[in-house]
């Protein structure tokens, strides 16, 4: 059977022909087939049917988003008065209900495109003299909401790939707004310089966090779930604790602010005063595309992914899982870190008690929906800010809460976490062994 | 006439037509017929993966098959689960026994069958009085009342058999039995097997071991790739059923001329390795390994000859003793260090310890080299040279994969190993500690693996093997070192008789004098 060759019309006993070459892959590890092989022209739809059937990662993490949205379409209508006081009267006026249904579900999600991408009426009113800027500000406003989720996103998707669930991001984090904000508000230093030297106490407030996590654990193996956990408590009520001081309160406040971030210590906007988009972006894709080269093209790189896939055979092959979780939460700190800095000098410019948000946590689902890779992570992160933008606009056009945003993140988790339901809703195929799903799924549990 | 509970009126005719069996686009079993008459051995003999398992799993009810029929003394029967099974009078003793090793053996027998008193309680005496008997009747020798976790795997493995027998089984499978055996535990499974034919019972003996095939069987059924390709006669030569089971003329004798041992490379004195318990797992051992020799540790699993490996490569704390390698002193060392001063490692578990399933091909080939020129300078990998080198061993160790961007978990188990083997050989070796190198292997990936060690050792390298096949450690070992319970029960030339060393792997040779290796 080895050597048939499936061509273009390939029956299922063709295909089993073509995909299992060497045929001696055992049933107990169906893992022998490969995706079709090409064969000249078709070779392109082909491997993308197969993509499809097979319900790759990719392809799962989009019907998963797309599930969400219409999961929170129903939610929206059906939350709404209006549509419920139609749907009463379902059986005299059926067509009312259901066009009631679509009409409110619609409205919430093209006002939250409008906040999130772009909004029609800017455009024309640019061309009536209105500002060009205000066409940019929900792109702009995406990015800010996305910058801070990128940083802590990767700071877990790179744990995570070392085989570690890094829940400590918000502690992280506050090391880092720290830092970075005390640089920034308690210290003078030249144009440039002053921002430079906040945005590398950023990283190293948050890497002190980071590396005494992956110590511990080196050292005595305490778990870094529950260690990070208890220190994001730690962390937020040190945080509360030294905004009580004098030394970092500003004068005359009665509340627990930081003074404001001198202007010199403040992320460069991007463009102009209209619109909020700073050089924090530019940082975060630059943490981006260095943890893919971290990843991908360092020794660093090969023993995290190592010792995150197979801690044993990372031991037989000469490496050192201790120094790996030590460097690795170094550098996953020290993101988280950069997230904080970028939030203090480039949206909120004070320390607040509440400034670490739900960022830490958001970034777990960033780093899952971005299937621990630095580039779905920045398009995760982007997905996530478009959502927190565009459900500001939604609320204030329709009256629909912001919270319908979080919903429908949690919901794209769900089903992310979840790709055989996914699967089964899609009818698709089932996936073969040896995938990245087990790779994060090991991440969840050890 | 026999007649107790435990014998049916008559023992029963099976035949299997056309199975099929696919896993998604893999065809595991290919319109497969198998007739077992009553009362015979058959033996299922094929290689890793050629789909015996499968069958059987088909035949128990564990699996549906996709097509085909299974008739019963010409009755057609269907079997949605292993009780149904059961009912019918099949049993099957699988290679991972089902025991619940805190449970007595007449707890273990019982189980899924209580029987209770009137009064509601498990009757436990009933139990007893069964597992007597049928031990009785078919010599199994079991005491009832010992614990499955105290028991050995020799007699763990008897007690699965009782659990068969003890549910009215006529036709037992038996999948891969003596994987796990000494060979004198597999001569005594053999003379029970003997005992249920005579009573009657058929059995189906899963294998893939020849010699044992062709002592045991009365049929043959050779199975390649799913396909039955071949019934030939228990008198067939090995090299006849070999060829049967691969498909292609194989070299069942490692060509190896006599060694010319060099200088001493690996000296190890006295070392002891403790357990998790603190036992010593390994007692005591010194050994030496001279180059160009192969010294072969023999012993049955689980007798510290892994943990004694694991210590030479810095993987376990020697609490005691020295280990030199080419007069370098790498007691305590960091694995890394040991690997960096020429040893090669080939561990016991492969998909544990020596690949990473989810990698690519290219990456596994690199594992533990990654971090040395050419393939990395300072902190930067170069992914050329990784790649180019993989091309290389691909090619040069026969590793069949559609390319070094594969994943090596979805290569079958003989590929894995050739990539470790490649990984580990294709540079420049001092010593080479192999354990277990071709378990679970083919007898075609087995003659690759045995080959290449060979031409190692003739290149210089001392190596060190260690196997719980005795076949492995006669084809290889220049000189064969047997431990049992951490110590070395003694030392014998490659011409030792199979007796002998069975009675050493058995810790027979312990109440005799140990025979210290003779220091150099």
């Amino acid at each position: 059977m080895s050597q048939h060759e499936s061509g273009p019309g390939a029956t299922e006993a063709g295909i089993v022909a073509g995909g299992q070459a060497d045929g001696t892959g055992s049933p107990a590890s169906p893992g022998g087939s490969q995706p079709l092989q090409s064969h000249g022209w078709n070779s392109v739809p082909l491997s993308l049917l197969n993509a499809v059937l097979e319900g790759s990662s990719t392809v799962v993490t989009i019907l998963a988003i797309v599930l969400a949205v219409v999961i929170g379409g129903l939610l929206i209508a059906f939350t709404s008065p209006p549509v419920l006081h139609a749907w009463s009267n379902l059986f005299s006026a059926p067509g009312a209900a259901f066009s009631q249904a679509w009409d409110v579900a619609a409205s919430a999600y093209s006002a939250m495109f409008e906040g999130a991408i772009i909004n029609p009426h800017t455009i024309s009113a640019a061309f009536h003299g209105g500002s060009t800027a205000a066409i940019f500000n929900p792109l702009s406003e995406t990015t800010v909401n996305a910058t801070p989720l990128i940083l802590a996103g990767l700071a877990v998707a790179l744990a995570f790939r070392a085989g570690m669930f890094n829940i400590g991001a918000t502690g992280q984090f506050i090391g880092g707004a720290f830092f970075a904000g005390w640089i920034g508000f308690a210290v003078h230093l030249p144009l440039v310089i002053h921002v430079v030297v906040a945005v590398i106490a950023g990283f190293v407030g948050g890497a002190i966090v980071g590396a005494f996590v992956g110590d511990l654990k080196a050292r005595t193996g305490a778990h870094e779930v529950i260690v990070t956990i208890m220190l994001n408590y730690v962390m937020e009520y040190l945080l509360l604790f030294l905004l009580g001081l004098a030394a970092f309160r500003a004068a005359g406040s009665p509340n627990p602010i930081s003074p404001p971030v001198q202007n010199n210590a403040m992320l460069p906007l991007l463009a102009g005063h209209n619109l909020r988009i700073n050089a924090g972006f530019l940082v975060a894709l630059a943490a981006a595309a260095a943890a893919a080269w971290l990843l991908g093209r360092t020794t660093l790189g090969f023993e995290l992914r190592t010792v995150g896939a197979n801690q044993n055979a990372a031991r037989a092959a000469g490496m050192s899982p201790e120094k790996t979780w030590v460097r690795v939460m170094l550098i996953c700190g020290g993101l988280a870190g950069l997230a904080g800095a970028s939030v203090v000098l480039g949206s909120d410019f004070a320390l607040t008690p509440q400034i670490y948000g739900t960022y830490g946590i958001d970034a777990i689902t960033v780093a899952l929906l971005g299937r621990a890779k630095p580039g779905g992570v920045v398009l995760a992160a982007l997905l996530y800010g478009s959502l927190n933008a565009g459900s500001v606009t939604m609320q204030a056009q329709t009256q629909i809460p912001v919270d319908i945003a979080t919903v429908i993140q949690a919901l794209i988790v769900l089903f992310v976490a979840a790709p055989p339901f996914v699967r089964e809703v899609f009818r698709l195929r089932r996936r073969r062994a040896g995938s990245e799903e087990q790779l994060l799924a090991k991440g969840w549990s050890s | 006439m026999e007649c107790g509970p435990f014998a049916r009126e008559a023992a029963l005719q099976l035949e299997l037509r056309g199975i099929t069996k696919r896993f998604g686009s893999l065809v595991a079993n290919d319109s497969i017929d198998l007739t077992v008459e009553s009362g015979e051995i058959h033996a299922l003999l094929g290689e890793n993966g050629a789909g015996k398992s499968t069958l059987m799993n088909v035949l128990y009810g564990l699996l549906q098959p996709d097509s085909g029929e299974i008739l019963l003394d010409g009755k057609p029967v269907t079997f949605h689960n292993s009780r149904e099974a059961l009912n019918a009078g099949i049993g099957m003793v699988h290679q991972h026994f089902m025991l619940v090793p805190v449970f007595t053996v007449a707890e273990n027998v019982m189980l899924g069958v209580e029987r209770t008193t009137v009064l509601g309680l498990l009757n436990r005496r009933r139990a007893r009085k069964d597992v007597l008997e049928l031990s009785a009747r078919y010599g199994l020798a079991i005491d009832p009342d010992a614990l499955v976790a105290d028991l050995p795997v020799g007699i763990q493995q008897r007690v699965e058999i009782v659990k068969a027998l003890h549910r009215e089984a006529s036709i037992v499978i038996l999948d891969e039995p003596t994987a796990v055996l000494t060979p004198g535990e597999t001569n005594e499974l053999f003379r029970i097997m003997r005992e249920l034919q005579d009573s009657g019972k058929s059995i189906i003996f899963i294998s893939h071991k020849l010699k044992e095939v062709q002592e045991i069987a009365d049929r043959i059924t050779v199975i390649r790739r799913g396909r039955v390709v071949g019934s030939p006669p228990p008198s067939a030569t090995d090299e006849e059923l070999a060829s049967l089971m691969v498909g292609r003329a194989v070299e069942l004798k490692v060509h190896k001329e006599p060694a010319h041992p060099g200088e001493v490379t690996l000296d190890v004195k006295g070392l002891h390795v403790e357990n998790a318990a603190g036992r010593f797992v390994v007692n005591d051992v010194s050994l030496e390994v001279h180059a160009g020799e192969i010294v072969g540790i023999a012993g049955v699993q689980g007798n510290g000859q892994t943990e004694f490996c694991e210590a030479i490569m810095g993987l376990q704390h020697v609490v005691a003793g020295k280990i030199t390698v080419a007069g370098k002193d790498l007691t305590g060392a960091k694995t890394r260090a040991v690997l960096e001063s020429g040893v090669s490692y080939i561990p016991e578990d492969r998909q544990e310890d020596g690949i990473v399933e989810q990698f690519s091909l290219a990456d596994n080939l690199v594992l533990d080299l990654y971090n040395r020129p050419p393939y990395a300078s300072g902190a930067v990998l170069h992914l050329d040279a990784i790649r180019e080198s993989a091309t290389k061993h691909m090619q040069d160790y026969d590793i069949r994969a559609t390319s070094i961007d594969m994943t090596v978990g979805t290569l079958s188990g003989g590929n894995q190993q050739k990539v470790i083997v490649a990984r580990e050989l294709g540079r420049d070796v001092v010593l080479l500690v192999a354990n277990q190198p071709t378990r679970g292997l083919d007898v075609g990936s087995i003659e690759f693996v045995h080959s290449q060690i060979v031409s190692a050792r003739d290149h210089g390298t001392a190596v060190l093997i260690c196997s719980t096949e005795i076949d492995e450690i006669y084809a290889l070992a220049d000189r064969i070192v047997v431990m049992y319970e951490g110590k070395i029960a003694g030392e014998r030339p490659p011409t030792v008789s199979i007796e002998e060393l069975g009675l050493l792997m058995a810790g027979a040779g312990t109440s005799t004098p140990v025979v210290e290796v003779e220091p150099v």
